[in-house]
């Protein structure tokens, strides 16, 4: 008997655990704690899925916990409380077949209509243009052009707040995933077609922004950081880029396409003008040039971004 | 000199100690057990009893052993993840060795344990529960557990020899194709998944032909026991998704050794549609891994809750339903992709509707305690804690069919904690419970309570431990995949190692048990050791070779609780007949080991070697096809003297 | 498997359970080669076009020569059936014949899709030449591949009714061979159609 009570306290605990980390933790999970609007849909429609499967799981633990004190076999049971030919009830049945189809209607309408949200800049800044950035990713970096700007980045990234960015994704070589937690969510980057994804940050700050798809030795390392700031701060930041970076030659960028890591920096003009690897001529631009750049695998260890030698 | 150059560069993997150490421990395990069978003569006994048997307990017998063997390394290998992921800056793994282990863990586990774990109880148990003296096609049988065997050690060597695969187990094109990722290792994913997935689809095929064919007379379909049920289903799509991977598979081996271009970045190949391939089986797959758990599950609870199964043909329809929906929904693999709003609204709610035929299953289980007499022995306390568990599991897998919502859980530990929680909790739960239950009709005695229920809460507890920090995790931002971690992360990591340690300790007291219990455990007479309700119990223990000496009548489902109120017995006197049964063959296991030298020799693309290994592999068939013996009967007085032999304990 | 459950009338091959449960098995089987056939099918779409620097399907398919192909293929699968209707008569020798002039049909298949291969190379379009090439390659070549190890099988049970005569077993081999054959029929006309006849017109 002491085992069913240790049964039942255990499987207690563990909706209250939930919850304890859900409301005292939010601030740390990044997920629940958005920058910018995009972020922000995702936040409502996630803690909205939370409650119902809340109820969900509650519901079925009651129901479980009753069964298993209830019906165990005990000394001194009663024997009515027992029907080993009970084998169904049309009712009950139709009840937990109904009530499911609705919580999925329930869940479905919000689902779908972020959905197409998502696939649009933010309503909030609809009144200025979203900021294209085209990013792509290469084994194992980031590169971001501003085409308007006539700049390039390399892992890191400088944004306006209040104002969509359009990034523009695609990669020269495996596929990786632009995914900046703190302002929504993630799309793929893949070689030969561009996928589009809109973000948005409300508040200054700098974030963590990766590849989370998994793309080989160097995958840990791919991480960059994003620097929100205000729109003046933003354009003093392209003006700086623009007259003291150097110009990112053809040359130069096929060395960077190498797979390897590397450092952060800036350009004042971008790869754009030598291939777009968003496009079909784009695609085999990085194997073309460095297929056998793929022999030996990184050897990374401790911290992300330190090479074993 | 060239040789050697090459043994020492190319061949084994040299350089990493973790490495040499299972060098050295595989070749003085090999040692030992050639001498052990030498020392005792029993090379004849081997090939006699087990590697030339077409008999289906044998093989369910060989299957399971196999598992634990797979479970073992799977494990270590997650043991090793977790020591690098506990703490921030761990030097344990580099990167390129984490992700080699992270990618054989999750093939191994799906592919060489989940898998042929059930199907090994699928095996042993499905030709008992429905009558029959063997599956359909017992040298078929053999076949596809020799294709897995030699698929298994194939795909296991590559630690030593060559180097794992470290794609992962989905192995993306275009980093999985020969460009990004040259040498072996890759060749050995495909070549040892294509060389089992053949014998998995053989299987599927015999075991829709023996539940359709071979039941015991008047067992009508709705008759059946639930977990043949199970695996009728699970064949059937087996039978429609294996040869989806039989082509994804074949495609990137055109591609990686004769210069194709399905899935590379140059001749305008499409990488996008190997994810598309992989998830068209892969989808099905996760189903082939749970469906017969389910089943496991629902002969348990009701034979532990002595009751009748609750909605019987409601379970089987719920199964027929989530089988067809398992198809449709392998977009939610890659929301991420950039399909558009309409195809992901759509495959959005497909997925999410396969909660509504699972949460049917969950509520007829809890139906079939209501007004029961529940007992808590280990195998029933593996399918109750199944319930809340997969609870968890099922609830976040809703939560991940919102695509909106997917963008922020997609490549994170809330996915890895979510399939965990269904992977773990429905398969390895429904492994453990279906090994428990059965073990006494399989080896003639049970397994120690009180050790199986000490594992039991060591493994459970932590399970819960390791994976339900890992939703936290996901939410927090950490990706799936990566060798290190940041700062922040790390108290929810150490917590998960520590349940990590917890399962490690159970999966070992389980193991021990098995041994405890082979020395101390109470030799079982009656053949139903715990008051069974369907026709595998009706059987003695040990289990004649040919399974049941006369077949009672079949009156209605749960056969043998009938059977046992109106006293009917499997040994009738006067309706004996002498019995037809097949002959052992050593072909399956010679085929399956040229197969092995031919794949082998492909991966490292010795073509000549291939085709030498693959005119052996066709010599085999051709044999097979002139040979016409027909097996052998049974005379009646054998029958009699093995029944009454295995019935003296009973009265 | 037990005696009680033979009969005595009906087609040879159906007559023994053992027979009944290998031809459902095979029946099962053709569906996973559905299946696997669809792949590729579904694979080929997908890559229709991609011909990269290669030349284009509409440069090089005949319709002379796949049309001669298509005819060996579907006369054979005409006789194979009149191989199956002697078989049902119980004349071996009928059997025999017809299933040799229907191996000899598919052998001149065979010969004239090497030859088509080797063309076709000739003309700079082989597997490793782009992603429309590979799908072409694969899925005809697979098919190819099929009709081999039919034409290899058959042998291998020609053989056998030579030691045996017709026996349920042997019926059953000739009888599973056929359907086989069959279906090789089918998938080939969805090879004219959705590869040639479209890769023509394209």
């Amino acid at each position: 008997m002491k085992e069913i009570y240790a049964r039942v306290k255990r499987w207690a605990v563990l909706p209250a655990f939930a919850l304890l980390l859900l409301t005292g933790g939010c601030a740390e999970l990044t997920v629940l704690d958005p920058k910018g609007p995009v972020g922000e849909s995702q936040k409502e429609l996630i803690m909205f899925s939370i409650i119902l499967m809340l109820f969900i799981v509650a519901v079925v633990f009651v129901a479980f916990t009753y069964m298993i004190v209830k019906y165990r076999d005990r000394p001194g049971r009663d024997e009515k409380d027992y029907d080993p030919n009970h084998h169904g009830n049309t009712t009950l049945e139709i009840v937990w077949t109904v009530i499911p189809l609705i919580i999925v209607t329930a869940l479905s309408i919000p689902t779908v209509q972020t959905i197409f949200e998502l696939e649009e800049a933010p309503e909030a800044s609809s009144d200025k243009e979203p900021l294209v950035v085209y990013a792509t990713s290469a084994d194992w970096k980031w590169f971001f052009s501003y085409p308007e700007q006539g700049i390039e980045t390399v892992n890191y990234l400088h944004i306006p707040t209040d104002r969509a960015v359009e990034f523009r994704l695609s990669s020269a070589d495996s596929m990786a995933s632009l995914w900046i937690p703190a302002l929504g969510g993630q799309k793929y980057n893949m070689a030969g077609m561009e996928n589009t994804l809109y973000l948005q940050a409300d508040e200054e700050g700098t974030y963590q922004g990766r590849n989370s798809n998994y793309n080989g030795s160097g995958f840990a390392a791919q991480t960059f950081e994003v620097h929100a700031e205000g729109e003046e701060e933003f354009r003093d930041w392209v003006a700086e880029v623009q007259s003291e970076a150097p110009e990112l030659t053809q040359e130069t960028y096929d060395e960077l396409l190498v797979p390897g890591l590397l450092e952060e920096m800036e350009f004042s003009s971008t790869h754009l003008e030598y291939v777009d690897h968003g496009t079909n001529e784009g695609r085999d631009y990085l194997i073309e040039r460095h297929k056998d750049a793929f022999e030996e695998p990184l050897h990374l260890k401790g911290g992300r971004g330190v090479e074993d030698e | 000199m060239d040789l050697l150059n090459f043994l020492l560069e190319d061949f084994f993997v040299t350089g990493q100690p973790l490495i040499y150490g299972a060098m050295v421990s595989i070749v003085l395990v090999s040692f030992a057990i050639v001498f052990v069978l030498t020392y005792f003569k029993k090379w004849g006994w081997l090939w006699r009893e087990w590697l030339t048997t077409v008999d289906h307990k044998k093989i369910g017998i060989m299957y399971i052993i196999a598992a634990l063997a797979m479970l073992f390394r799977g494990g270590v290998d997650a043991l090793m993840m977790r020591v690098q992921l506990t703490l921030p800056g761990m030097e344990f793994l580099d990167s390129q060795h984490y992700n080699e282990i992270f990618t054989t863990h999750g093939t191994i586990m799906i592919i060489f344990m989940a898998m042929p774990f059930l199907i090994g109880l699928m095996n042993y148990i499905v030709p008992l529960q429905i009558g029959a003296r063997d599956v359909a096609f017992p040298f078929l049988n053999a076949l596809s557990f020799w294709s897995f065997a030699f698929g298994a050690l194939l795909f296991n060597i590559s630690f030593v020899i060559g180097g794992s695969p470290d794609a992962g187990w989905t192995s993306y094109t275009p980093m999985a194709g020969a460009n990004l990722n040259p040498g072996p290792a890759q060749n050995y994913y495909l070549m040892g998944l294509q060389v089992s997935g053949i014998g998995t689809l053989a299987t599927g095929i015999n075991f829709i032909v023996t539940i359709l064919k071979m039941r015991a007379p008047g067992m009508h379909m709705m008759r059946m026991p639930i977990f043949t049920w199970s695996t009728l289903i699970t064949s059937i799509i087996i039978v429609f998704a294996f040869p989806i991977l039989t082509v994804a598979l074949a495609l990137m081996t055109i591609d990686r050794i004769f210069g194709s271009h399905f899935f590379t970045l140059t001749g305008e190949g499409m990488p996008m549609m190997w994810a598309n391939l992989f998830w068209l089986w892969g989808h099905p797959e996760v189903y082939i891994v749970i469906l017969p758990a389910f089943g496991i599950f629902s002969e348990i609870i009701s034979t532990f809750a002595r009751k009748q199964l609750f909605g019987y043909k409601a379970m089987v329809y719920s199964m027929v339903v989530i089988a067809a929906l398992s198809f449709v929904v392998w977009v939610h693999h890659f929301f991420t992709m950039g399909a558009g709003g309409a195809v992901n609204s759509f495959f959005s709610i497909t997925t999410m509707l396969i909660a509504v035929p699972t949460g049917v299953k969950i509520f007829n289980w809890l139906g079939t305690m209501y007004k029961g007499r529940i007992r808590f022995d280990t195998p029933m306390l593996w399918s109750l804690a199944f319930i809340p568990c997969f609870v968890i599991g099922g609830v976040t897998g809703v939560m991940l069919a919102m695509a909106a919502a997917d963008y922020q859980y997609h490549n994170t530990y809330f996915l890895v904690a979510h399939f965990h929680y269904v992977l773990i909790a429905g398969t390895v739960f429904g492994c453990f419970a279906g090994l428990t239950y059965w073990y006494p009709k399989m080896f003639g005695h049970k397994l120690n309570e009180k050790i199986g229920k000490i594992s039991f809460w060591f493994f459970v507890i932590g399970f819960n431990i390791c994976f339900f920090p890992m939703y936290f995790l996901g939410l927090a931002g950490m990706p799936r995949r990566t060798y290190t971690i940041e700062p922040e992360w790390m108290p929810l990591n150490v917590t998960a190692s520590i349940g990590a340690v917890l399962m490690a300790i159970g999966f070992v007291i389980f193991v021990y048990n098995i041994y405890y219990s082979f020395r101390y455990s109470k030799r079982e007479t009656t053949g139903d050791a715990w008051d069974g309700r369907a026709l595998e119990w009706a059987t003695t223990t040990p289990v004649p070779f040919y399974n049941f000496a006369t077949l009672p009548h079949i009156d209605g489902s749960e056969a043998f609780w009938r059977l046992k109120e109106r006293g009917g017995s499997t040994y009738e006197t006067d309706k004996l007949k002498p019995i037809h049964m097949p002959s052992d063959s050593g072909v399956p296991f010679i085929m399956m080991a040229l197969m092995f030298v031919a794949s082998f020799a492909l991966v490292w693309e010795w073509i000549t070697l291939a085709i030498v290994g693959l005119i052996g592999v066709i010599v085999c068939m051709v044999i097979r096809s002139f040979d016409y013996d027909d097996g052998f009967y049974v005379s009646v007085d054998e029958i009699k003297r093995t029944e009454e032999k295995a019935r003296e304990g009973e009265q | 498997m037990s005696a009680h459950t033979d009969t005595n009338t009906g087609p040879l091959e159906y007559r023994s359970k053992e027979g009944r449960m290998n031809i459902l098995g095979f029946w099962i089987f053709l569906g996973a080669e559905v299946v696997l056939f669809s792949t590729l099918f579904a694979t080929y779409a997908v890559l229709f076009g991609r011909t990269a620097d290669a030349p284009a399907p509409s440069e090089l398919f005949e319709m002379p020569m796949v049309l001669i192909m298509t005819f060996l293929l579907l006369t054979s699968s005409f006789t194979c059936g009149i191989a199956i209707h002697h078989m049902r008569r119980g004349s071996l020798k009928g059997l025999v014949v017809w299933l040799i002039v229907t191996l000899a049909l598919g052998l001149g298949f065979l010969g004239f899709e090497i030859y088509e291969f080797v063309h076709y190379a000739h003309e700079g379009a082989s597997l490793p030449s782009s992603a429309f090439w590979s799908a072409f390659f694969v899925l005809t070549g697979t098919h190819g591949l099929h009709v081999l190890l039919g034409i290899s099988w058959a042998v291998l049970i020609l053989i056998q009714l030579r030691q045996r005569g017709l026996t349920p077993v042997t019926s059953r081999k000739v009888f599973v061979v056929g359907l086989y054959w069959h279906f090789l029929d089918v998938i080939w006309i969805f090879i004219f159609t959705s590869v040639y006849l479209i890769g023509m017109v394209v």
